[in-house]
């Protein structure tokens, strides 16, 4: 169950990734449509991050390619915006929340030039969207997860972007985080912006995404959440991992799957 | 007016190498320092044998380029080998010293070059040590000249490229998602160290250099959470050191290198202590 999309946000033609001759991702092909509000959902080790960090051209790719707006991604990396895993940077890193978010604007200053008043205000504004302006002098370090996570999306949205990755943004954040941050996602959709999320929990998929890509290794699936989100495709992403699969496809259903994955 | 110049080159060493220092420590890349500023010795040789001289361009510019070799085979062992970054760290430059120290013995006889010179420095000297213009008067000692030079490049740098610096220690993968490439940041950074272990070896010789990069920026991070802040300070600790350095090693009659590297070492503990305190 794999549907293609007409002038498509984002396509991924025949990608393969490996990791030290170990194929990570294998031949991946899909499209996901502008506005798109889509899920990328597997179990650990499917290739998830893999996935978001080869569209970014954060490592290299064994064949295949990648196009933006039908375009490469060198070409449009100012309407791209990348929220990478929370656990990937160091919090204890001398810094003050602002600092943190102004980054977000580095890529329209260029070379030679620091940031300006505009710069700081769409910083600033950014954080009033996440609810953290009044952290916007806190030094990172003090920040507590979901803290950090928010911070982590402002500065995704000082760009102003037109389509936005995020690798795993609910991971060990709380529940009002969590909140916050689905809302903001769904207003940016909203505006037409297309948003692309890693994920693990199960349960809030269907609500929370209007297109979903089912990976493990290769492309199980990618299309509408009411068609793709089904026991049997999920059995198959989920594959002999979980022999409980088909009872997870009927706890789906009545709404009862609290078990979230393990980090 | 001696001391003056010997607390002065200190210092032009101490600031520099707390600067870059900085980026090191929060780059987690303590121990590339110590790798480069150990495996310029070869460059530092055959540039001598070379042009004969200690202090020349080429000299700088060659283990400069070695120091950015050293960098660029730390990370290939790595990434191509499958090597853990430490280990890959120590067979690199290691073996990059062995083939100095080798080359440093097989011309022993030459009275400018020598292990000892190489691996402790001598700063006392450095107020005799003049440079000349094309007429022959003196216009100051060389290692000042050379310093201010190394450290003025370094000041630039920082200041202008700041927030480059900045994005691709914090966060490289955001840096490279939006166009800046944390890979030539490392490698231009990685080349500013090289040159100003090169530059300061022969007053503080190239181990104890590993210390100025070290102990006044890992002080400095201990107490400040702020980047900027981490710059001024260690640099400011470094100026300290080298005046307290030099009076230490007077009331003791030792090292004044040594005595530098001791104090610095001091105000370390003492940070370690304050941030100890405060909890």
């Amino acid at each position: 169950m794999i549907q293609q999309v007409e002038n498509p946000a984002l396509e991924i033609h025949d990608l393969t990734v490996s990791y030290d001759k170990k194929p990570v991702l294998w031949g991946v092909d899909l499209t996901i449509p502008n506005g798109a509000l889509c899920g990328i959902i597997g179990p650990n080790g499917a290739g998830k991050s893999t996935l978001i960090k080869s569209i970014m051209d954060l490592i290299p790719l064994n064949s295949g390619y990648v196009k933006l707006f039908d375009q490469d991604l060198d070409e449009v990396r100012k309407k791209i915006s990348y929220v990478p895993q929370r656990e990937s940077v160091d919090w204890d890193f001398p810094a003050s929340v602002l600092d943190i978010v102004m980054m977000g604007r580095y890529s329209k200053l260029g070379l030679f030039k620091r940031p300006r008043k505009a710069d700081r205000d769409a910083a600033l504004s950014a954080l009033e969207m996440v609810g953290m302006d009044k952290y916007a002098r806190r030094q990172i370090a003090q920040l507590s997860g979901g803290q950090q996570q928010r911070v982590f999306l402002a500065r995704a949205l000082t760009q102003n972007a037109e389509i936005y990755f995020l690798d795993e943004p609910f991971a060990g954040v709380d529940a009002a985080t969590e909140k916050a941050i689905i809302q903001i996602l769904k207003n940016l959709s909203s505006q037409g912006k297309t948003i692309v999320v890693v994920h693990h929990d199960l349960q809030s998929v269907e609500t929370y995404f209007d297109w979903v890509i089912l990976l493990n290794l290769r492309l199980v699936a990618s299309g509408p959440t009411t068609d793709v989100f089904t026991p049997q495709l999920l059995e198959e992403t989920y594959g002999g991992k979980l022999t409980l699969l088909s009872e997870v496809g009927e706890l789906v259903k009545k709404g009862g799957f609290h078990a979230r994955e393990k980090q | 007016m001696d001391a003056f110049i010997i607390i002065l080159t200190g210092s032009l060493v101490a600031v520099s190498c707390a600067l870059l220092g900085s980026f090191l420590v929060l780059r987690k890349m303590a121990m590339i320092g110590d790798a480069i500023s150990h495996s310029v010795l070869p460059g530092i040789v055959i540039a001598f044998l070379l042009v004969g001289s200690l202090q020349s361009v080429w000299m700088i510019i060659g283990a400069g380029l070695i120091g950015v070799l050293t960098t660029f085979l730390i990370e290939f062992f790595h990434q191509k080998g499958k090597l853990q970054t430490d280990a890959s760290i120590g067979v690199t430059f290691t073996w990059l010293f062995a083939l100095g120290v080798i080359l440093v013995t097989y011309y022993a006889g030459n009275a400018h070059i020598d292990q000892d010179c190489i691996l402790h420095g001598e700063i006392a000297y450095v107020p005799i040590d003049l440079m000349y213009d094309d007429a022959g008067n003196a216009i100051g000692p060389k290692a000042v000249i050379v310093l201010s030079v190394v450290l003025a490049l370094i000041l630039v740098f920082i200041t202008v490229f700041y927030k480059e610096l900045f994005i691709t220690t914090f966060d490289p993968d955001f840096a490279n998602a939006i166009g800046i490439s944390s890979a030539r940041w490392h490698y231009l950074l990685m080349g500013l160290v090289s040159l100003t272990t090169v530059a300061s070896f022969e007053s503080v010789g190239a181990i104890l250099v590993v210390a100025l990069l070290i102990a006044p920026a890992s002080a400095a991070y201990l107490i400040t959470r702020d980047l900027k802040w981490m710059l001024m300070l260690s640099s400011l600790f470094g100026i300290v050191s080298s005046f307290l350095g030099y009076w230490l090693s007077y009331l003791l009659d030792g090292s004044i290198a040594g005595a530098m590297v001791t104090i610095s070492g001091a105000i370390f503990g003492i940070c370690y202590l304050v941030t100890v305190l405060k909890k």
